[in-house]
């Protein structure tokens, strides 16, 4: 596989901010490559600068081994995290606007049926659902064929069923042989789209990998929640657990042990919880700090 | 680039005619504004009449002429012939007279008041000599109304300009319709040549509108040529266009972007004559007056309207805000920021 897109130590300041900080690496062609990180971790702002959106203080985005260009523009396609679209179109009107603003343009009907917009063609995109609107804007995204698709937090807001869908509309999109680049909280997306993912904070890359490699390598499978108040007080915390939020939380593979340390320790398991952890647990193995913002 | 041009063209007129709530606007807040003007200056003046009286000198030696003492009559001293005729023409004064041998008086054949300032003044001559000379012109009244729809015309094009470019650019840029944009082979220059020619396409023909609602209604004067009229208009147009480009090029909200806008627009709303005549203002007013590009505009305009000129007597006019509005366009192209 050869690389489509390489960044090459990429650093973008803001004054007074270092919003990343020297990022490398390649996206292959036909792969799916994942930006994951918490909020404020510089996800958005190095995919601005793969897209050619805004310019890196230091180092280079290279496409096909060449600088964005306008032939890139015309290759590419971009579904951002918030976009207007201009007032009082439909959506047909607004597929066929974006359409001719491109030399070369996908078949629409096709666009159109894998979509799913052929029942709101005639709607005005204000008065879309929040998976309508999803929708249309990949649709947008990939109304130019484009060899290289950017998503930024595209399932953000969805609600699941949504969100599910919309899944199965990217992986349509990666079935046609797409290079696709995305930003996620989700650790679930990721898990399900991703070849590759790349995981940030403040501007630094903290873990890379595929997302198979890196679960097993830093995600506990289970973590085990308890109120604080369901603790006897007096007794020392059990090793390894933290305490966030009001809550006890202890990670580990197994549950069963886990429990059993709690019951020997006098807790009261009545309030108690096990859940998968999610993005934001495997930062606190990988950063030790909390989700900003 | 045409065909991006026109898309973006095609789209923003969409925006602008499916948008009902500010089509109305566009189109009724004008003529709102001359009715309620032709409505509060519908009175009369106090003067029963309005002489004029040609002097070399500009003042009135009333004893040698019996007609000049007589009261209620206000009598205006005017040097040169040719403007004070314009003014029986017009209405504006109700008689002008010669008093230096042979004298003659020149009256309106439409003027009621004319008619009545001719009999006193005939009364007044007899018994003191040879009668005076009768020259009569003809001419509508020039009413505040006609005076003063070329400028409304002219403010509303400026308002229309200002907001429908500047204040739509920067929400543009606020909610990341121009982001979105920026992702495509759209150029800057694209972009912004297609937001002139819309808003141009616009802001003429809701003028177009106006002028024909107020034709119906109105039956103001238009004296000179449609050919000019529309050339002032549409040099004016561009004018504020470029205008607003220039606030829209950086500014990122629209709350900021509406005060800057307003502070471009009032100024002109009260110095550039929209509403009356500069010539009786301080020096100060009258020179901050000439540094507005509406000033030029609504003088133009009128002068089209009311004073019958064409093309040839308002080319300086359109010559001067054709060429702000070009180096505006450039400057604001320069300047302009996606985000």
């Amino acid at each position: 596989m050869t690389a489509l897109l390489e960044a090459r130590d990429l650093v973008k300041t803001y004054p007074g901010v270092r919003a990343v900080d020297g990022i490398s690496f390649q996206v292959n062609r036909g792969s799916c490559f994942g930006l994951l990180g918490p909020n404020g971790a510089g996800k958005t702002t190095t995919l601005e600068m793969l897209e050619g959106i805004s310019r890196p203080t230091a180092g280079e985005v290279l496409y096909e081994g060449r600088g964005p260009d306008r032939r890139f523009r015309e290759e590419i396609g971009i579904q951002f995290q918030s976009t207007a679209l201009q007032d009082f179109q439909t959506v047909r009107e607004s597929l066929r606007m974006f359409a001719s603003l491109y030399s070369r343009t996908a078949d629409m009907q096709e666009l159109i049926a894998m979509c799913n917009l052929g029942e709101i063609l005639d709607r005005d995109t204000r008065r879309l659902s929040g998976g309508q609107r999803q929708r249309l804007l990949l649709g947008i995204a990939l109304i130019n064929d484009p060899q290289l698709l950017f998503l930024d937090e595209p399932t953000t807001g969805l609600d699941p069923q949504s969100r599910r869908n919309f899944w199965s509309l990217i992986e349509e999109v990666r079935r046609r042989g797409k290079t696709l680049v995305l930003t996620t909280h989700y650790m679930e997306e990721a898990q399900r789209l991703c070849d590759e993912i790349l995981i940030a904070d403040q501007g630094h890359i903290i873990a890379r990998g595929t997302p198979g490699a890196l679960v097993k390598e830093q995600f506990p499978a289970s973590v085990v929640r308890l109120p604080l108040t369901a603790w006897p007080q007096g007794r020392p915390m059990p090793e390894g657990c933290q305490v966030r939020n009001g809550y006890l939380e202890i990670f580990g593979k197994e549950v069963p042990p886990m429990l059993e340390r709690l019951e020997r320790a006098g807790a009261d398991l009545s309030e108690l919880r096990v859940d998968t952890p999610k993005l934001e647990d495997l930062f606190l193995e990988l950063i030790g700090h909390d989700l900003r913002g | 680039m045409l065909r991006r041009i026109l898309a973006i063209f095609i789209a923003r007129n969409r925006e602008f005619y499916r948008d009902k709530a500010g089509l109305g606007w566009n189109i009724f807040m004008p003529f709102l504004m001359v009715f309620s003007f032709a409505f509060i200056f519908s009175g009369k003046t106090d003067d029963v009449f309005k002489v004029g009286v040609l002097t070399r000198a500009g003042d009135l030696t009333r004893e040698s002429i019996p007609f000049l003492r007589t009261r209620h009559i206000r009598f205006i001293p005017a040097k040169d012939l040719g403007p004070a005729v314009t003014e029986v023409e017009r209405q504006q004064i109700d008689l002008l007279l010669d008093p230096r041998a042979p004298s003659k008086y020149w009256v309106n054949e439409h003027s009621a008041k004319g008619y009545l300032a001719e009999r006193l003044l005939l009364a007044a001559s007899t018994g003191s000599g040879a009668l005076p000379e009768r020259q009569s012109v003809s001419g509508r009244a020039l009413r505040y109304v006609d005076w003063v729809l070329p400028g409304v015309l002219g403010m509303n094009i400026m308002f229309s300009s200002l907001w429908g470019v500047g204040w739509v650019i920067v929400r543009y840029r606020k909610n990341g319709v121009l982001r979105r944009l920026r992702a495509t082979p759209l150029s800057a220059l694209e972009f912004l040549i297609a937001q002139v020619l819309s808003r141009l396409a616009v802001v003429l023909s809701a003028s177009i509108i106006v002028y024909l609602g107020a034709d119906v209604f109105l039956d103001f004067v238009m004296r000179g040529s449609y050919l000019a009229l529309f050339l002032v208009y549409l040099a004016g147009a561009l004018c504020f266009i470029s205008l607003g480009l220039i606030v829209a090029s950086r500014l990122r909200t629209e709350e900021l972007a509406d005060g800057v806008l307003n502070l471009i627009s009032w100024p002109m709303l009260l110095l550039s004559g929209v509403w009356f005549s500069m010539e009786g203002a301080g020096p100060a007013a009258q020179t901050a007056s000439k540094l507005l590009p509406l000033t030029y505009l609504v003088d133009a305009a009128r002068q089209v309207m009311v004073d019958g000129a064409g093309v040839t007597q308002v080319l300086p006019e359109i010559a001067l805000l054709a060429g702000v509005s070009l180096l505006l366009l450039s400057l604001s192209a320069w300047m302009f920021r996606w985000e």
